[in-house]
């Protein structure tokens, strides 16, 4: 699903924030992806979702070049990745259910369709009686929720998500994960950034670390024991 | 279809909608989008009524020359129509004589019209307007002569065509001046030639000047909305998509800008009118200034869009490629 063959990114000024990575994410897969802060995990991420475009080596998606695709397509692409970040995202001054519908209104669904499927996504994450409120009266976890209600609802192949629980608490994060693997269950792939250690310890989940722009493990949650970040 | 992702269909081609219900659906959310960004300048009245009065009075100031210079060629027209002739009689010409003039004047193909207004008439005509009054009274005798109106037929109405005629009717025996004023009419025409350019060349800067501001109105309210349109890119909206509510509210500055236009206009005019009669009044000439037609406003209005149009365009489509997420 998301392949990178010996990808490096420079950034202007000379930051080498990627160094030859190399790595493959089966369609269907969960998988994390870890390290200390910088160690070019947003990096990583934006070379797929196309903010940034790698300076070597080719990033595949379903077995697409990415380099192929023009400025004017990368629309089009982003409509194929339900995006979830550690800032939300949301736009403050519209409802859930106005945020929640974006991207169906981007993409020019029907009324009635856009309707039906909000609140199928509101359901999912549990916050349907939340539809009319605005995401400045809700909670870290619940503003998190509303992110992926809205990164879910056009049902997107590939979830990627940045630091998802950046800023909540264990038991909400468990939460979080937990829909995550719903949907991983129905067949998306997802892609999970985080330096929550403790959270992936607890799940028997692919673990991909970076450090210094390098891939450094890509295997079952060995992180850990390799003593690598005590 | 999706680039990506073979069988992975995409927006309303999911939902099976006619060809008709798509075009329905194109027109309600263009509709949809347009009320927005009427709603917004709605939110900020102070502001949208800021940039809709200098759209409103940059056109403003043109219309009306423009309405002025089409009225004064108007009248001048009409003028070169009556295109009059005056002849003066020598002093010495009997009542007799100036009827047998008349009476031969009257046969020529020339001539559409004559009258004759006797010295006595002039002199009485002249103490009625000047407010001499009594005063010239004192006059030994009368020192105004009697005249002869001539007008041509329209054939004939021409500068060119008067002017022969002013010659031929200067070789009668009874004329002592003859007079066409054609030269004051000629020189007329050059200055409202002149008029004409300078309020083109006036309305061209004044529309520079309004795509700018529009333009930079525009730019600041996308900068205003960095981050809704970052996030609108994260989840896909293609460039145009997210110009299009910048482009209405540019629509909707023209069309406000227009009508606010066509408002002031008709109090200008209104305004020039009432002290052009007072003015006229002293000249005895009932003038009536025509306003805007139909078509005139039409086309104000249609300049105006045009112009709001131009200014959001302008702007949408440097900034709007400008702001990526980072």
């Amino acid at each position: 699903m998301i392949k990178f063959e010996q990808v490096s990114k420079t950034y202007p000024g000379g930051q080498q924030a990627l160094r030859k990575v190399d790595f493959h994410v089966e369609q269907g897969e969960m998988a994390f992806l870890t390290g200390h802060s910088g160690a070019g995990k947003s990096t990583l991420l934006k070379l797929i979702s196309i903010m940034e475009r790698p300076t070597v080596g080719r990033v595949m998606i379903n077995g697409h070049d990415l380099s192929a695709i023009t400025r004017k397509q990368i629309a089009y692409i982003r409509r194929d990745i339900g995006m979830i970040f550690q800032s939300h995202q949301l736009l403050m001054d519209k409802s859930v259910y106005d945020n929640v519908s974006l991207p169906l209104v981007i993409e020019g669904h029907t009324r009635k369709n856009i309707s039906r499927r909000v609140d199928a996504a509101l359901e999912m994450v549990g916050l349907r009686d939340k539809a009319r409120s605005l995401p400045i009266t809700l909670s870290g976890g619940e503003q998190q929720r509303v992110g992926i209600a809205r990164a879910v609802v056009n049902r997107p192949p590939l979830l990627l998500a940045d630091e998802p629980t950046g800023n909540l608490d264990p038991k909400l994060s468990m939460e979080i994960i937990r829909l995550f693997e719903d949907f991983n269950q129905a067949g998306v792939s997802v892609f999970i950034a985080t330096h929550d250690l403790g959270l992936i310890a607890r799940m028997k989940y692919r673990t991909l670390t970076l450090k210094n722009g390098q891939m450094i493990t890509d295997g079952l949650d060995d992180a850990q024991d390799q003593g690598l970040f005590r | 279809m999706s680039l990506l992702f073979k069988g992975r269909s995409h927006g309303a081609e999911t939902v099976r909608v006619g060809g008709l219900q798509r075009i329905f659906m194109f027109f309600t959310d263009h509709l949809r989008q347009a009320v927005n960004s009427l709603g917004e300048l709605w939110r900020a009245p102070f502001a949208s009524l800021m940039t809709i009065g200098v759209l409103g009075f940059s056109i403003t100031l043109p219309s009306t020359l423009y309405v002025i210079v089409k009225n004064t060629e108007q009248i001048s027209e009409q003028w070169q129509q009556a295109s009059e002739i005056s002849l003066f009689l020598e002093q010495g010409v009997s009542e007799a004589d100036a009827q047998q003039l008349l009476k031969r004047l009257r046969l020529w193909p020339e001539i559409a019209e004559v009258a004759y207004i006797s010295a006595d008439d002039s002199l009485k005509e002249f103490k009625l307007l000047s407010g001499f009054g009594d005063a010239l009274n004192y006059l030994p005798s009368n020192p105004l002569p009697a005249v002869v109106l001539v007008v041509p037929t329209s054939k004939h109405a021409s500068p060119r065509a008067a002017q022969i005629l002013l010659d031929k009717l200067r070789k009668q025996r009874e004329v002592d001046v003859g007079k066409l004023d054609i030269e004051w009419l000629e020189k007329l025409y050059a200055l409202i030639g002149v008029a004409k350019d300078l309020v083109t060349l006036l309305a061209v800067l004044l529309f520079f000047a309004v795509v700018l501001i529009i333009g930079n109105t525009i730019r600041l309210n996308i900068l205003n909305k960095k981050d809704e349109i970052v996030v609108m890119k994260l989840v896909g909206a293609t460039d145009s998509f997210i110009q299009r509510p910048f482009l209405y509210t540019g629509f909707w500055y023209g069309l406000l800008g227009g009508l606010m236009a066509w408002v002031t206009v008709l109090f200008v005019l209104l305004w020039v009118d009432f002290s052009m009669d007072a003015f006229m009044a002293e000249y005895q000439v009932s003038f009536n200034l025509t306003s805007m037609d139909m078509s005139t406003l039409f086309f104000m209005l249609l300049v105006s869009i045009g112009l709001g149009l131009a200014g959001s365009l302008l702007s949408v489509q440097r900034h709007v490629k400008d702001i990526e997420p980072r």
